[in-house]
């Protein structure tokens, strides 16, 4: 076992025990703090199902930032829309269809999406290229930029042209990188090809892993605990009592 | 033209997105409350020396209770999708007025010592890589400054794609300031009032007694009908709960009168109450839950002491969020009101209901010597609701203008419902010693008014909140308009209404 394949190997358990326990830590700060009052931004779905399909519009298609800004709406969905779709295509790295954890039907959406996954690393860094420009370019954005904000942005980037430079110009030993990974989840540690391609893209990668909950990514699951948008609108019909409000009435 | 020892912005055809332009606003200060004052809401009168670390505890305390506050501060991108919607950015080109600017102000401060980032950068001496910043007494100077220049109305949050809500941000840092003995004089001085008289005004129960009956003179003397507005009348049906303005501010006071006339011609019995003489809840504007109670409790006191069967509230912004989104769980349950009616309607609601009755006699050709347009207050389009179906505070009260009115021309659609803009006066800011910040801040709407007064001949423009009325009286000339083109709903209601047994001009001349 070669040094730099024990390096990794421990580099990507430690960025997923971080990614992993600080998702959970930060989950669980936002589902334990009380929302003690309603205050969805109105007009508000008056059903539980209307939220639904209001967190559905937002999550899927951006709705909020399409009313705002055109440019970052596109950008910010092209990029996203491209991220899925190349993590749809990465997932055969790490996964084997004959695991009994593993969906039949979640098998063939990762092979539909192979042809496409790949032009969708162009789109994803299109959309990023796109959002940088506006951070640069437009005065208000620059403003509220702190140096963080453009490191993520080049820490994505520098991921998506070391993906697509493997792709299309310096090719890895793709069965020698899947063996590696699947290795890790099973705890029988293979070798890690030594491209130096390969290893600044895996290498960003582990960073993004590490980074993700200490970081504005956060606004992944932060979304779904906004109460501006899920919180359903019934206040007249239903009391909405925090535990430390009731506390109050004592 | 109202003089100004600013510059008052120049009115375009369109609205435009200022260039950022620093620090434009940073001496804009609102008076501070007295010591007397901050101790009545319970908070220390002074800033004490370690009110670095007491302001810290307190962030901490609000984080643990208010989830808005936790994810908004973690959740931000920076996607910029907000920096152009604030009208009061729109009305000064400083950036810090910017929504997640302003939120930054605070989130500095919550990154620096609550997250790892921050934390990590900070003991580097430099944190501001991560957008953290050490809590300096300039940080709290700006603070005071920026987070008195939000008026809590929530356009930002619209178009937010995460639904950051700028206004849960600045009640959080104005809850901290207090806390280490920073409040505003206005706002805190105001609760002290209607916590010892029973509103805004510091109207006593006398005083007030006698205005109700002076008005009811004037709806005789006008119409020849005794019309009442009774006061703390036990066994009523229904208890009025309205803003204090209402009972003697232009063009408030005429919405007073126009209420008393539909509950006469409705035939119902109800009632002001002494106690609950105000509407609006000035604990909202300083985010603090406890005080936000304590003004709401007047109101359910009053309705067990008179034995009302319904609550119904007046034409005001804010105090209509408190009590459509708030009141139920604040001062609730209200089952020993009629369960027919929800708790509580809005008079509005009651209004329109009696129009599609049949009830009212209305003749809109009344109203025939006005153009009328419709502001939507912030905090009823964005923070509550009228009727049953999402968008009723957007239908209703354009259906009863319509009803009582031929001519209704609405504004530029980018400025109305869901993403109207506030009269620039709301959260806790109508008060003359931010002037300046009012009448920037209203440059967006006065753009759209002047537009429609331009276009298609708008005489007046009509709104359903206290704090709106009061503020375009006093900005619209400093734009070149007058004060007297705004007018309130319920005042365009009694002026088209013809009330049984009314003196007509017939009558006069037989």
């Amino acid at each position: 076992m070669s040094f730099l394949t024990v390096t990794y190997a421990l580099i990507f358990y430690a960025a997923t025990a971080l990614l992993i326990g600080g998702l959970a830590w930060r989950i669980t700060l936002f589902a334990k703090a009380p929302a003690p009052l309603k205050i969805p931004t109105t007009p508000a779905p008056t059903t539980q199902t209307g939220v639904v399909l209001r967190m559905f519009r937002e999550v899927v298609f951006f709705e909020s930032l399409f009313k705002s800004t055109k440019w970052t709406w596109l950008f910010g969905w092209m990029f996203h829309i491209g991220l899925l779709l190349v993590l749809l295509r990465h997932s055969r790295y790490f996964i084997n269809p004959d695991w009994f954890w593993v969906p039949h039907i979640f098998w063939e959406l990762v092979e539909l999406v192979q042809p496409f996954g790949i032009y969708a690393g162009f789109v994803m860094v299109a959309g990023l290229a796109g959002l940088w420009s506006r951070r640069i370019l437009v005065d208000r954005v620059r403003y509220i930029s702190a140096l963080s904000d453009h490191l993520m942005l080049l820490l994505i980037i520098l991921i998506g042209l070391s993906g697509l430079t493997m792709k299309f110009i310096a090719h890895t030993d793709i069965i020698s990188v899947k063996a590696f990974f699947i290795g890790l989840i099973t705890f029988n540690w293979q070798a890690i090809p030594t491209d130096f391609i390969f290893l600044l893209h895996i290498s960003l990668v582990a960073t993004l892993m590490a980074i993700f909950p200490y970081s504005k990514l956060l606004h992944a699951p932060g979304i779904f605990f906004s109460p501006t948008r899920n919180q359903v609108d019934n206040p007249r019909e239903r009391r909405h009592l925090s535990e430390w409000a009731k506390r109050l009435e004592q | 033209m109202a003089k100004a020892n600013f510059e008052v912005p120049e009115l375009k055809d369109f609205i435009e997105i200022p260039v950022v332009t620093p620090d434009t606003m940073s001496h804009s200060k609102p008076y501070m409350a007295k010591p007397e004052f901050q101790i009545e809401l319970g908070f220390p009168g002074e800033l004490p020396e370690d009110w670095k670390d007491q302001a810290l505890d307190a962030m901490g305390d609000l984080l643990g209770k208010y989830r808005s506050l936790q994810v908004y501060l973690d959740s931000c991108v920076k996607c910029g999708a907000c920096t152009d919607k604030c009208h009061y950015y729109i009305g000064t080109k400083d950036p810090k007025n910017m929504p997640v600017a302003r939120q930054d102000l605070l989130r500095k401060v919550y990154r620096r010592y609550f997250t790892f980032a921050g934390k990590f950068f900070g003991k580097l001496g430099i944190p501001e890589v991560v957008g953290a910043a050490d809590f300096t007494k300039d940080v709290l100077d700006d603070w005071y400054s920026y987070f008195h220049q939000c008026s809590q109305c929530r356009r930002c949050s619209v178009f937010c794609p995460y639904g950051i809500d700028t206004a849960e941000i600045s009640m959080a840092a104005r809850e901290i300031m207090d806390r280490i003995g920073i409040g505003q004089k206005y706002c805190n001085e105001i609760l002290g009032k209607v916590y010892k008289i029973g509103n805004n005004l510091g109207l006593p129960e006398r005083a007030l007694a006698d205005t109700l009956e002076g008005l009811e003179e004037d709806i005789e003397d006008e119409t020849g009908v005794k019309v009442r507005l009774p006061l703390d009348e036990k066994g009523a049906d229904i208890l009025l709960v309205t803003p204090s303005a209402d009972f003697f501010a232009e063009p408030h006071v005429d919405g007073l009168m126009g209420y008393a006339k539909v509950f006469h011609e409705a035939g119902a019995s109800w009632t002001l109450s002494s106690k609950a003489s105000e509407a609006g809840n000035f604990g909202m504007f300083i985010g603090s839950y406890e005080n936000m109670r304590r003004a709401s409790m007047r109101i359910r006191e009053a309705a067990l002491e008179l034995g009302v069967k319904r609550i119904i509230f007046g034409e005001c912004g804010h105090a209509w969020r408190v009590a459509y989104s708030f009141l139920n769980t604040l001062v609730g349950p209200f089952d020993f009101l009629d369960p027919k009616y929800p708790v509580p309607q809005h008079i509005l609601e009651y209004t329109w209901n009696e129009m599609k009755k049949g009830t009212l006699n209305i003749d809109k050709s009344l109203n025939d010597d006005m153009v009328l347009t419709f502001h939507d207050s912030c905090n009823v389009a964005r923070a509550s609701r009228m009727g049953d179906k999402p968008g009723g505070q957007f239908e209703i009260p354009r259906n009863v203008i319509k009803a009582v009115c031929n001519n209704f021309v609405d504004m530029d659609p980018s400025t109305t419902r869901e993403k109207t803009f506030c009269c620039g006066g709301g959260g806790g800011l109508l008060t003359d010693d931010l002037m300046e910040i009012r009448v920037k801040g209203a440059l967006p709407r006065m753009t759209a008014l002047h537009n429609v007064i331009k276009d298609n001949g708008v005489t007046h423009m009509a709104a359903i909140c206290a704090i709106c009325k009061s503020q375009f009286t006093k900005v619209l000339p400093y734009y070149g308009m007058g004060m007297d083109q705004i007018v309130s709903v319920h005042q365009l209601v009694s002026s088209a209404m013809i009330l049984t047994g009314q003196n007509t001009d017939d009558d006069e001349d037989e």
